[in-house]
């Protein structure tokens, strides 16, 4: 997944850049069903073959595949302090006790979920009582962006569609 | 877009429909095995968009019509938020009151499996329209877009 990532930054071929990025999804879904979450594997693998699919359509009909990047001295600058920020917080939350074991998370929360789900749902899969019954309100928020963005792509995109006949369009 | 070669369209005709029922697996069988509306949803769109890229836009829209995807788009958001304001009338939002059914079985945990075909229409039809709308609407090329906008 890193050698991915690196690769997909460096190259200044688009379309292998948007390959590595595919190899990184792929490794992340493989990593996904080790850790025991077969839910969210699934939706990462099918997620990632249909943006591969836009992905690779939107760069094969670009004219100028290569890119030539110059290196900005500010992005590195920013990204730099945000890796610091990131890092200082983590030590100043985990610092005193130390990370908890890896694939065993603190369950404060969940815990609740994972005692009730079965007997107030009836539901077998723990993941979907938890996103569309406990958290229904939240799944709600993520099909109304789903729809926005749609409404937003096709007005946007509808632009020189569906002109009418003899109209000019305003640059 | 014509559509490719006499290869792709015949395994495509072959394949659409086992990708279709496999999507419709994981969408009712979302509250029992891993999967669910979203995954499902995304599956059934690869399906169109596979038919899409094979036999070209015209036998896509035949077998899907976009007024058809548009309604199921909106109408899938919309049932998902009846479902929620249903509960309002015996307690709270997206309280669950349909029978639960017994555990294991398809038609158990109440709101769960309408939720799920919800979600499911709305996903598939929604990214089957992103996917037409950047296949249809980009009638010029990127360059003179571009340079359109630049003049």
């Amino acid at each position: 997944m890193i050698v991915g990532s690196i690769v997909a930054i460096e190259t200044r071929n688009l379309l292998s850049a948007v390959i590595s990025v595919a190899a990184v999804g792929f490794a992340l879904s493989v990593a996904f069903l080790f850790l025991g979450a077969p839910d969210i594997a699934i939706t990462q693998l099918v997620v990632e073959v249909l943006v591969l699919i836009i992905l690779i359509r939107g760069t094969i009909l670009l004219d100028n595949t290569a890119v030539e990047s110059h290196r900005d001295t500010l992005a590195v600058v920013t990204s730099l302090i945000f890796f610091g920020l990131v890092l200082g917080f983590g030590a100043m939350i985990f610092g005193g006790r130390g990370f908890p074991e890896f694939g065993e998370p603190v369950m404060r929360v969940s815990r609740v979920y994972v005692h009730t789900g079965l007997p107030a749902t009836h539901c077998a899969n723990i993941v979907t009582s938890v996103i569309l019954d406990f958290r229904a309100y939240d799944t709600m928020g993520e099909a109304t962006v789903l729809f926005t963005s749609i409404l937003g792509a096709l007005a946007l995109l509808r632009r020189d569609g569906k002109k009418k006949e003899g109209e000019v369009v305003a640059a | 877009m014509k559509g490719m070669t006499v290869i792709v369209k015949t395994i495509t005709d072959f394949v659409v429909g086992f990708i279709v029922v496999f999507g419709a697996y994981i969408v009712l069988y979302g509250h029992l095995t891993p999967g669910g509306g979203f995954a499902g949803g995304v599956i059934i769109a690869c399906a169109f968009i596979l038919t899409m890229l094979a036999h070209g836009k015209d036998v896509a829209f035949s077998k899907l019509p976009e007024k058809v995807a548009h309604v199921a788009d909106s109408g899938g958001a919309l049932v998902f938020l009846l479902i929620g304001w249903f509960g309002v009338t015996v307690g709270f939002f997206f309280m669950n009151t349909f029978g639960r059914g017994e555990v294991f079985r398809l038609l158990s945990s109440g709101m769960i499996l309408p939720l799920n075909i919800a979600i499911a229409f709305k996903v598939a039809s929604s990214l089957f329209l992103v996917f037409s709308a950047l296949a249809i609407f980009r009638r010029r090329s990127f360059r003179a877009m571009i340079e359109d906008e630049l003049a």
